[in-house]
């Protein structure tokens, strides 16, 4: 575990999503800004990888990029196997956005039986999404609270409810854009624990994007993020040990700190070299 | 297309709907007491209420189906709903499909009691068969869905949205014979009029209060505002992004 590095996957299955040179431009008119800048990495099948990372690097729209509903993605980007935003991958992939997306004007059950009737429609099925529905209840533990509105609820009822959604039809890969924001200790031990039994139990992989830091910990793998760029990707483990640190978020510092040096230090070699220019010019026009 | 996710999609919309009964009353009770108005403003010139209150039994469901669909799915793109929709096995043409499907049913109970309302109790004179009101007004309903759907792309906010209803509906009102015949306008303005969708769900209604059988100018009326319907709402499908920019 320790020594997992991204060259070496966890399993001989090839990863859930492959990224080589993606870059993401966004934005229309003459300055698109670019969001994903040339990144690489890979997230292995059946585990629980951690996208990290301040706000405003661009986690969410790497988030939409794997499932497909980004515009203006370049490079290599395959998700189970297909590139990504493919049709036959719709029904295989669960995304929870960062906001809520329900219908506050339904009731729980009744959003979810709507979402579940998209996934696997026809009165032949209808057994089978009744039980969906019941499981994905039980399993965000809102099952007090099924016949409620969902805009009556809590902000933290609610993600759980755009969580439930996303577990409709047992994906085979999660992408959940920070599900515990606002959410308070307990829950979201629960909600951990119902993410590692997720990945046990139903072989699922999971995508979870934090901008907290203790979240790491509870990782399988991590992917650190910050303006575009991919940090690192390592276990917590092995990221603790190569930066001599105590926690996840100790060694995130660490390697900004040494990524804002080495950018520095590139500035400062070009502005040298720019003064240099600038002294042989003036030799030549003397 | 997949006729059972459409039917769910209209279910869907339809159980919004019936959480908000304020909505509904509104939507079946404002053209019925609009009507009766009517009826006693023109209460010395009945011809009169013929005219305008058979445009206007085409007129309401436009107008209804137009707001509340551009308010409708401008939430649903702005609630994240659409992005997670069309990030799911969703068809564009099913999620249309089903918003036309439940906003048509809304429009056939409301044409049914604002015409039933006019016809018997406000003693509105009408020649032809009140079926074929119904028609009328069920595709006007449609062609307002349609345009509602396709403004939607375009607005950011509901202000916008309600704002788009006098930017789209109003010129087409003026210009539709309401108020003056098409033939008597500025040229420029009747050759605008004959190619706006609403002039010919007026037309149809006036050849319904008219004539006894269905006319060939019904039938060109009708197969007018149901073609500008559909093209509409396959405009509308193609503002269905499934990627945001």
């Amino acid at each position: 575990m320790m020594n997992n590095r991204s060259e070496t996957p966890p399993s001989a299955a090839p990863p859930a999503v492959h990224a080589h040179g993606l870059t993401v431009r966004r934005g229309t008119g003459r300055t698109p800004r670019t969001v994903l800048d040339d990144i690489a990495f890979d997230v292995p099948r059946g585990r629980i990888t951690g996208l990290l990372g301040p706000s405003g690097c661009g986690k969410s729209t790497l988030m939409r990029a794997i499932v497909g509903t980004q515009a203006h993605v370049t490079g290599t980007l395959d998700v189970l196997g297909h590139p990504a935003g493919h049709p036959a991958l719709r029904s295989r992939i669960g995304y929870v956005t960062q906001a809520p997306s329900v219908y506050d004007d339904l009731t729980v059950r009744q959003n979810l039986d709507y979402f579940a009737a998209v996934l696997d429609p026809g009165r032949a099925a209808a057994d089978r999404r009744r039980e969906a529905v019941t499981r994905a209840i039980t399993d965000v533990d809102l099952t007090a609270r099924a016949d409620a509105l969902a805009g009556n609820l809590s902000g933290g009822q609610r993600s759980r409810v755009s969580l439930a959604v996303a577990l409709l039809g047992s994906p085979e890969l999660l992408v959940l854009d920070e599900p515990t924001v606002g959410l308070d200790p307990v829950l979201r031990r629960d909600l951990w624990n119902l993410f590692h039994d997720i990945t046990a139990t139903r072989g699922a992989t999971l995508l979870v994007s934090s901008h907290v830091m203790d979240e790491a910990e509870r990782c399988h793998d991590l992917l650190l993020m910050r303006e575009g760029r991919i940090l690192a990707q390592d276990t917590p483990d092995a990221l603790r040990t190569r930066t001599h640190a105590t926690t996840v978020e100790e060694g995130f510092l660490r390697l900004v700190d040494e990524a804002n040096a080495k950018a520095n230090a590139h500035a400062d070699a070009d502005s040298d070299a720019a003064a240099s220019n600038v002294t042989a010019l003036r030799e030549q026009t003397r | 297309m997949n006729a059972a996710r459409t039917t769910a999609t209209a279910a869907r919309v339809l159980r919004q709907l019936r959480h908000d009964p304020r909505s509904i009353a509104l939507m079946l009770l404002v053209p019925v007491l609009m009507l009766t108005l009517l009826r006693y403003v023109f209460d010395g010139s009945p011809r009169t209420f013929d005219t305008i209150g058979a445009s206007l039994l085409g007129i309401f469901p436009l107008i209804t189906m137009f707001l509340v669909t551009s308010i409708a799915t401008l939430r649903e793109r702005t609630s994240g709903t659409l992005e997670r929709l069309l990030a799911m096995p969703l068809g564009k043409g099913d999620l249309i499909a089903g918003y036309a499907l439940a906003f048509g049913a809304v429009a056939v109970v409301q044409s049914l009691l604002a015409t039933g309302l006019a016809l018997w109790l406000l003693g509105l004179d009408v020649v032809g068969s009140p079926w074929l009101l119904l028609l009328v007004a069920l595709l006007d309903a449609l062609l307002g869905t349609a345009l509602g759907l396709f403004v939607s792309a375009f607005a950011a906010s509901e202000f916008q949205a309600v704002q788009f209803m006098p930017a789209v509906i109003f010129p087409q009102l003026l210009l539709c014979g309401l108020f003056a015949a098409r033939d008597t306008m500025q040229p420029v303005l009747s050759g605008l009029s004959d190619v706006l969708p609403m002039s010919y769900a007026v037309d149809g209604m006036t050849q319904v209060l008219t004539h006894t059988d269905m006319t060939a100018d019904f039938v060109r009326d009708t197969v007018v505002v149901a073609a500008c319907a559909l093209l509409v709402l396959a405009l509308g499908a193609a503002t269905l992004r499934r990627r945001t920019p």
